[in-house]
């Protein structure tokens, strides 16, 4: 069977799902929609699984499916690319989906959604879901990629408002697509700037005539091609919650835990990157707009684990954390290190899926309840969900060993150590390890030891999650803990295994390190890069032995209050207020106030006022009409009248009187001409 | 039947002329005939229209169904009406939204019914008249016969204010046509001739010598004319009070055909006629379309009336209109006249919903509203899907015309395209919104005694137009390729015979390089 051929089937067959659930599924059991829904994302992954085997098979590693045109002008075909890049993406993304499909089946069991059997348009909503990601990373140009890339955000905004009785989810939802949006804008911008310089949307293309060598790499000052790298950056800002446009991600916890953990975790929030990675060509000529890349990507670590320090629900440190981690991603894309931003998306693919999808079994287990000020004492009433989430804790941590030692470490050496890195971006990397493994054990700590503090109901309630749920979890503890070894430091001896992931990915990031190679190679001897190392495993140990005096060994009224800075932190240093007075309420609602008085006052006043001008213009004629103009008219009519009266003495009517007049007329005239002589 | 092939375009003109006649011949008291009658006969249109089809993609570039004969000796006035890519789409969408049109006064309208659908089917003929003519005086007649019965509609079964409205949608578009008249007997007296065709040909080949001054002139007039009827910035006012107070129908014949009149008109006679003139403005005209797409938005987005909401957004959407228009690329143009298909086939539906909305709640107040989806989980949905069309989703109908207007706006000036875009963003801010107070969050009880889902009747109405916004999304294979071809056309026009036109050089050194491209 040729798999090749039909990478096209790998987004369609959930699309089938999807449609199947929200066309029929209303009066499906649930055993059948727990069938059809999960089992359709199941096929996909044997599809890629065939089709990543047979990738690796080919000379060229590189494979092109065109159904046929679709925008034609822009090139932009229905056409499909599996090279080493999309590989990796279509198996992390059908591999972690599937688990968390089957998780969703217990998770969701109890759900009967504010709609009769909820159930249903979940797992609709999740199908397509997988069906536009798969689009988004199979695309083989901007325009097919950025219909997955709205498609996701749609999915997102849909499953983020799943609860749409509840007020707080729709909002969070709209949040989210509106906050998208923006970057959205940007990134049709630089898509169009892009066709404008290379005449094409297609991958192959433009990267072919951004390497063809008319276009010099960008190092003096700011130009068109910086630009057009920067305009992709903010859709990636957006679609990754970058500063300054993460605002939506920890709003869209208010979705069910599942698609906290597939969405906004392990898949979609990760497409920003995968788009970065994928322009590699462009921003290896844009050394400034890279730079950007890796200061947002930095400053974005930091800020989002500070907030991290001090959230109490179980979810929203898990957000923070995720765009903490995001902010690796870009940092390493930044320096130039587009394969470790991958790896790293790889691995953090694996423990926040697990760490999502444990901090769900624990609400799970709490009967709903997500903040850890009531939770503690849940280490031998869940063991599993206990250890599964042990693991994917020190993972992220970055405890030698797991996956995330080995991306994360990647990640601050290459920050380090490329010639678009410094150190500076090193020291805010390194501190947002300390920070990581302080929040992540705080968490732990607060959850699972010490004390119980669920009032006796919530506390009788506590059962460890069915295995449909369970299972899920340690396969993914598995990859957390042992899926970095496919990326292992060079220090420690070259090898085809350890360093596959690198090799993997060379042929993609090939134009990024013609580049690189030009700006020359500085090697810090391997003491540097291992005392470094050890540097970065101290941090992590010292963030979580910190995490286990204040949370574990203090007491509540011992801890140290954090002074001035905490409610900061807590309240997320006030950004969403601050965007509410300036964009929502200012720009926005005050904007469309004020514009829509001037629109009934000034424009229509105007026409309004051409009106009553008129009018008024016809009163006045009318009036000069009745009084003027006619007026002289029954003026004259009036003194004929006038003069009418005295007359009528004459015209008597009496014969005898006419006769009169008429004898004293003609002696009148007779006397006249008779005297008058 | 060569008689009947050859004259298909005429039929389709005057079948809804003579349903209109025998309409008024109807028993006044059986409303449900009336129904009956007019919603068979509009079919009948819809149907013979789609004969029109075939015959039109199969001769692109061309003109087809043409029928030239003299209406009038003296002074010389023909019956010129023909198709093209540019007018065929928008005969369908005027054929197919008359039925539809029918089914959702089904209920709504009670009073004085035979008046109502006799006017409907008129207005029809006035519209499709409009998209044929080829004469300016045919035209000229066809665009005040479309007026008369559109005033009828708001006038008699709008809401409260729908005299106020009326008069000014009357007033409005009645002054802006008078001086098109004026324009049109102007060129008549310099020509001798009203015939579209033969006026353009004489202009193109200098046989007609205006001054710049009077192209000028006239140019304006014509624009104004048809700037009201678009409506573009400052010009818009009329559009949320006769929205605001037309009968459903009435909103989705206005929006969805009659806007189009306007914009179909600006291609059709001013790029060809004036295209010096049109060059030398399209800085000024892109400017107030794309102030309007912003205004609009921001307007629409406090508005707390359903319908003026999406009257609205029709200012901001209909600037992408006219900004693809003056761009003068293949890519511009070709996005501006899939945006009025598109435009007419998803605020057509949204006015439809919020249509059904009012008919069971009886506000049009979003205040009113909220938590539709519990009780009505289907009308939600549609909406939904509906909204997401609106503002731009890919695989979605509108996604396509915004993309290619975009586009082609930062082919000519980058400015204008990052300006325009802030309109997308916008759109989703202003729909949303709409959608979240309207449909989410609790269900007060008023709306959930009153609000049901939807009937039969009220899908039937839907489903045509849910299909086109997917089909127009996904296969615009099917629907582009005549209007390129017929654009392609009217750009060589509006091209600059000698490249030495500096001021412009801009659009036409883009057209050229996207023209390589492709």
């Amino acid at each position: 069977m040729n798999f090749l051929e039909l990478i096209w089937l790998i987004p369609f067959v959930p699309l089938i799902g999807a449609g199947i659930m929200l066309l029929f599924g209303r009066g499906m059991p649930k055993q059948l929609v727990s069938l059809i829904s999960p089992g359709a994302v199941g096929i996909s992954f044997v599809l890629s699984l065939g089709a990543f085997v047979q990738l690796m098979g080919l000379e060229e590693r590189r494979h092109e499916v065109v159904l046929g045109p679709w925008i034609e002008f822009l090139k932009a075909d229905w056409g499909f690319l599996l090279d080493p890049l999309s590989g990796v993406m279509i198996m992390v993304v059908t591999g972690i989906s599937f688990l968390i499909h089957i998780y969703s089946i217990g998770y969701m069991g109890h759900e009967h959604g504010p709609r009769h059997g909820g159930f249903y348009r979940f797992f609709g909503y999740l199908n397509l879901f997988v069906f536009f990601m798969l689009m988004l990373v199979l695309a083989n140009n901007y325009v097919l990629l950025f219909v997955g890339w709205e498609g996701v955000g749609l999915c997102s905004y849909l499953l983020i408002g799943f609860y749409f009785h509840k007020k707080s989810a729709g909002d969070a939802g709209k949040k989210a697509f509106i906050v998208n949006r923006i970057g959205d804008a940007g990134f049709i911008l630089g898509m169009f700037l892009l066709f404008k310089l290379t005449g094409s949307l297609n991958f192959g293309e433009v990267s072919a005539a951004l390497t063809s060598g008319n276009f010099p790499v960008e190092a003096a000052g700011w130009g068109i091609l910086s630009t057009t790298a920067l305009l992709l950056f903010v859709g990636a800002t957006g679609k990754s919650a970058q500063i300054p446009l993460y605002v939506w991600l920890p709003d869209a916890m208010e979705g069910p835990t599942p698609v906290s953990a597939l969405i906004h975790a392990a898949t979609m929030v990760t497409a920003g990157v995968y788009m970065v990675a994928r322009s590699n060509a462009l921003f290896a000529l844009t050394p400034d707009a890279s730079t950007v890349v890796a200061v947002v990507g930095a400053a974005t670590a930091i800020f989002a684990a500070s907030i991290g320090l001090v959230q109490n629900d179980i979810k929203r440190v898990l957000a923070y954390s995720t765009v903490s981690q995001l902010g690796y991603m870009f940092l390493a894309a930044g320096v130039g290190a587009y394969w470790v931003a991958i790896f790293h998306l790889f691995t953090h693919a694996f423990f926040k899926a697990l760490l999502f999808l444990g901090s769900g079994s624990v609400i799970h287990a709490m009967s709903g309840e997500q903040d850890m000020r009531r939770m503690g004492g849940l280490k031998d009433k869940i063991p599993i969900t206990f250890r599964v989430m042990f693991i994917g804790s020190l993972a992220i941590a970055g405890i030698p060993g797991l996956a995330g030692f080995f991306s994360k470490d990647e990640i601050l050496w290459q920050t380090w150590s490329s010639p678009l890195g410094s150190h500076l971006l090193y020291v805010v990397g390194l501190a947002t390890a300390a920070m990581t493994a302080f929040y992540m054990w705080r968490l732990m700590f607060m959850t699972f030891y010490g004390e119980g503090r669920m009032d006796e109901k919530t506390k009788h309630h506590i059962h460890e999650s069915p295995a449909v749920m369970t299972v899920p979890l340690m396969i993914l503890a598995a990859g957390s803990a042992v899926g970095g070894w496919i990326g292992v430091p060079k220090v420690f001896g070259e090898n085809g295994f350890f360093q596959a992931f690198e090799h993997w990915l060379e042929p993609v990031f090939e134009p990024a390190a013609k580049v690189m190679a030009t700006h020359g190679e500085h090697h810090p001897s391997h003491a540097v890069e291992l005392g470094l190392m050890a540097l970065s495993v101290c941090i992590a140990i010292g963030g979580i032995l910190l995490a286990r005096h204040i949370y574990l060994a203090l007491k509540e009224d011992q801890r140290p209050t954090g002074g001035a800075l905490y409610p900061v932190l807590l309240n997320k240093w006030y950004v969403d207020e601050l965007y509410d007075i300036l964009f929502i309420n200012g720009l926005s609602k005050g904007g469309g106030t004020v514009l829509a008085a001037f629109d009934r006052s000034t424009i229509d006043g105007a026409v309004n006022g051409t009106a009553w001008t008129t009018r008024m213009v016809s009163k006045i004629s009318m009036w000069y009409d009745t009084w003027i103009v006619d007026g002289l008219v029954n003026l004259s009519a009036f003194f004929v009248r006038a003069a009418s009266y005295p007359m009528r003495f004459l015209h008597t009517g009496w014969v005898q009187s006419y006769a009169l007049i008429f004898v004293a007329g003609v002696l009148a005239i007779f006397g006249f001409y008779w005297w008058g002589r | 039947m060569t008689l009947f092939s050859d004259r298909l375009l005429d039929i389709v003109l005057f079948l809804p002329a003579i349903g209109f006649i025998i309409g008024l011949l109807l028993p006044r008291d059986n409303n449900e005939l009336v129904r009956r009658y007019t919603l068979a006969f509009s079919l009948l249109v819809f149907i013979v229209s789609l004969g029109l089809i075939g015959t039109v993609t199969a001769n692109p570039g061309g003109s087809s169904f043409v029928t030239d004969e003299v209406w009038i000796e003296y002074p010389s006035i023909r019956y010129h009406v023909a198709l093209d890519g540019l007018s065929l789409w928008l005969v369908i969408l005027s054929t197919l939204l008359t039925p539809i049109c029918v089914l959702i006064s089904w209920k709504y309208i009670q009073k004085r019914c035979k008046e109502f659908y006799a006017f409907l089917l008129l207005l029809e003929c006035g519209v499709i008249g409009v998209f044929v003519s080829l004469d300016l005086f045919l035209f000229y007649v066809f665009w005040e016969v479309s007026l008369v019965p559109m005033y009828f509609l708001i006038g008699i079964w709008g809401h409260e204010k729908r005299i106020y409205a009326a008069v000014k949608f009357f007033l409005y578009t009645l002054t802006g046509s008078l001086l098109m008249l004026a324009a049109i007997i102007w060129l008549y007296n310099k020509s001798g001739t009203f015939d579209l065709l033969l006026l353009t040909d004489m202009i193109q080949k200098g046989r007609l010598a205006l001054s710049s001054g009077e192209s000028f002139w006239l140019f304006l007039a014509f624009f104004f004319a048809f700037a009201i009827k678009v409506p573009l910035f400052p010009l818009h006012t009329w559009l949320p009070d006769a929205h605001g107070e037309a009968p459903t129908a009435g909103s989705v014949m206005l929006a969805s055909v009659m806007l189009k009149m306007g914009t179909y008109a600006i291609v059709r006679v001013c790029l060809p006629l004036f295209p010096e003139a049109s060059r030398e403005a399209a800085p000024y005209i892109i400017t107030l379309s794309i102030i309007g797409i912003i205004y609009g938005a921001l307007v629409a987005m406090v508005q707390p009336n359903m319908k003026r909401l999406v009257a609205y957004s029709s200012v901001s959407h209909l600037g992408f209109v006219v900004l693809g228009i003056f761009t003068f690329t293949q890519a511009g143009i070709d996005g501006a006249v899939y945006q009025m298909l598109n435009h007419g086939v998803s605020t057509g539906a949204l006015f439809i919903l919020v249509g059904y909305l009012y008919e069971r709640r009886h506000s049009l107040e979003i205040a009113d509203f909220g938590g539709v989806s519990t009780p009505a989980p289907w009308l939600s949905t549609i909406f939904v899907i509906t909204t997401l069309a609106s503002v731009g989703l890919p695989l979605l109908n509108n996604f396509v015309g915004e993309f290619l207007v975009l586009q082609a706006a930062m082919q000519v000036n980058i400015l204008y395209a990052v300006f325009a875009s802030l309109g997308v963003i916008l759109s989703a801010v202003y729909m949303l919104w709409m959608v979240q107070r309207t449909f989410y969050g609790d269900t007060p009880d008023a709306v959930r005694h009153h609000v049901t889902d939807m009937t039969g009747r009220e899908w039937a109405a839907m489903i045509p137009l849910l299909i086109l916004m997917v089909w127009m999304g996904i296969g615009t294979q099917s629907f582009l390729p005549p209007i390129r071809a017929n654009n392609q056309k009217t750009l060589e026009m509006v091209q600059p015979q000698a490249p030495a036109v500096a001021a412009t050089a801009s659009p036409a050194e883009t057209t050229g390089e996207v023209r390589h491209a492709h």
